[in-house]
């Protein structure tokens, strides 16, 4: 509203109605401010439940591979690794196919396909993750155990990330249905932050006898950089906590592994998979700090992607998120 | 004036331009790399859904393995009763959250609240569930349909905060300054004038949030369980189509496998639907205001 006409509403108010304002304002307040007292909330109640568990192993939570319910030894470090192994996985596969179809979209697509395609993009983001899961326990894990991974073997075997049995379940299915999952994400971000580099930046570009990959690897790309990360980190956030389509293509073994057919387990599948098993009062903890820990991880990879995207945006003027 | 160039240059530049059509070609082969996991799934989805639909899996509650027929109908509605309590639950305060950042833009809590709901937006479902596993199912002492709800409600709020900011900044400045003109207050600008005029936009968001919650299982298998019976209560355990599809899919019987299959293709179905509303009523909003 423009100053003049809020300046002069003011100026009018009668106490009466300066009143009322002020209600509306303090109720709209107190309303909103459950979003950020939710956080608060989540994280409190996790730092409370798992005080029996982070009082009795401290720090070495995170770094022991004991996970013994029956004498109560937890360490979350098989969960961690599998996390961050499928996560990586997920990204180094999503994040250049995603910015080759944020390009392909911006950039290349013809006008009637851009609609179209982007809805599909969208749906991607739209099958529930226990269909994606349903997919890869009955499609997926079979055709990497009998095809893919055979193939693999024999061709980087050299690597001890494609050597071993080939069980289909583990962390490479789990990162391969991770980063179909993760792509939208990481595709809807770098498609706005791309679209909202400035013309004159291509015009430029082009008017240095750039052709129009140079324009785009030299100069949008660059200019969107801090876009396209932000949007990575979105992504990766959704990777580190995706629970379902995870749990059911890990194949749910607490163990670190170097070879990727090898099946895992992961923070997030631990929790669903054991949280309505868990008797005693320290078992519940260690899978209530395992919460904390996702929690955490989490938190700080969307606060910096938070930051990124917005710094993206205060840049152009555009809205990218 | 210009001067021809060398052959040496001409045959650069053409090899630049070779290089750029086939980056660019690169990228197209790329969006049809990412899209065939989709149609691939939606193939399978369809293939083997279509083949388990049957009246009894609409119509009847699961049974023992071995036992012909079984369906989904306590899952089908319990995933309806769980949506609408997060509706009542979370569309309202999403919506006056984003009344809030949408109107008081200039205050620093509102940047704080946007920001606060960005990053509620990017908490894993499970550590949501958790949460409410601690505030509402310890305190109950049992799993809940309302607990469920709740956890779905918190994952909904986010949602609908930030749809609904986007549609109250579209709606345009001479609106509040003509309300205002008129000596209408604050309050009565946002509840008489600005609120009606995108309500469309609204209703628009809300279904946003809630398409997004429907294929929600993390949240739900220890808030709201899961129940194979008919069950309406609010205080009880209940079903959803996608904590039945998760058990059906991890069990070894291949009756439960088909249904898990059948069950996917009717939540696919709901969430298509809901998103299907949202954008045609967002499209009639568009030409509305055209």
């Amino acid at each position: 509203m423009s100053r003049l006409v809020r300046d002069a509403s003011r100026r009018a108010a009668t106490p009466r109605r300066r009143f009322g304002d002020a209600v509306f304002a303090w109720i709209a307040r107190a309303l909103a401010a459950v979003a950020p007292l939710l956080i608060v909330g989540i994280g409190w109640q996790l730092v409370r439940g798992s005080a029996l568990t982070r009082h009795a192993f401290g720090w070495r939570f995170l770094s022991s591979s004991a996970w013994d319910p029956v004498f109560s030894h937890f360490g979350a470090w098989p969960f961690l690794f599998g996390t961050l192994v499928t996560t990586a996985v997920a990204l180094i596969l999503a994040v250049p196919l995603s910015i080759a179809v944020a390009i392909f979209l911006v950039e290349q697509a013809p006008f009637w396909l851009r609609g179209p395609v982007g809805y599909l993009v969208e749906l991607l983001a739209a099958v529930p993750s226990v269909v994606y899961g349903l997919w890869g326990i009955f499609v997926l894990a079979p055709w990497l155990q009998r095809n893919a991974e055979p193939w693999l073997a024999a061709r980087l075997g050299w690597l001890p990330l494609f050597r071993g049995p080939a069980y289909g379940v583990g962390f490479l299915a789990a990162g391969l249905i991770l980063a179909v999952m993760i792509a939208p994400y990481i595709i809807g971000i770098s498609r706005e932050v791309i679209a909202a580099v400035p013309r004159a930046y291509r015009d430029g570009a082009y008017a240095l006898a750039a052709t129009h990959w140079d324009a785009i690897w030299g100069v949008v790309l660059p200019a969107a950089r801090t876009g396209i990360w932000g949007g990575v980190m979105l992504g990766m956030g959704r990777a580190l906590g995706e629970t379902m389509a995870v749990t059911m293509v890990i194949g749910n073994r607490p163990a670190v592994s170097a070879s990727l057919f090898a099946p895992g387990y992961t923070l997030a599948s631990v929790i669903a998979n054991e949280f309505t098993e868990a008797t005693t009062a320290m078992y519940v903890s260690a899978l209530l700090e395992i919460g904390l820990v996702l929690f955490a991880i989490t938190l700080l990879v969307n606060i910096v992607a938070r930051v990124m995207v917005w710094r993206a945006e205060r840049r152009w003027g555009g809205r990218a998120a | 004036m210009m001067t021809p160039a060398p052959a040496a240059d001409r045959r650069r530049l053409r090899r630049r331009h070779w290089r750029s059509r086939f980056m660019l070609a690169l990228t197209a082969a790329a969006t049809a790399l990412i899209l065939a996991p989709l149609f691939l799934i939606l193939y399978y989805v369809a293939r083997e859904g279509a083949a388990a639909l049957t009246p009894a899996f609409f119509l009847q509650t699961p049974r023992p393995v071995g036992m012909p027929g079984g369906g989904m109908a306590n899952a089908i509605g319990g995933t309806l009763e769980l949506l609408a309590i997060a509706i009542l639950a979370g569309v309202p305060l999403g919506l006056i959250g984003g009344i809030y950042v949408a109107e008081f833009r200039r205050e620093r809590f509102a940047s704080g609240v946007r920001f606060a709901a960005d990053v509620l937006n990017g908490t894993p479902t499970i550590v949501v569930g958790l949460f409410i596993y601690a505030v509402v199912v310890v305190p109950m002492r049992r799993f809940s349909a309302l607990a469920g709800g709740l956890a779905l409600a918190v994952i909904m709020i986010p949602v609908v905060l930030r749809a609904a900011e986007e549609v109250l900044r579209g709606v345009p400045k001479g609106y509040r300054d003509a309300a205002l003109a008129l000596g209408a207050s604050r309050w009565r600008m946002v509840a008489g004038v600005v609120l009606p005029s995108a309500r469309v936009g609204l209703v628009s968001g809300a279904l946003l949030g809630v398409a997004r919650v429907a294929g929600e299982t993390a949240p739900l298998l220890f808030t709201a369980f899961n129940n194979s019976f008919w069950s309406g209560y609010i205080d009880q355990p209940i079903s959803s189509l996608t904590v039945q599809i998760y058990d059906y899919a991890i069990s070894p019987y291949a009756s439960w496998h088909a249904q898990a299959w059948a069950a996917s293709l009717t939540l696919i179905a709901i969430i298509v639907g809901i998103g299907a509303a949202a954008r045609l009523t967002f499209a009639r909003r568009r030409k509305g205001m055209a």
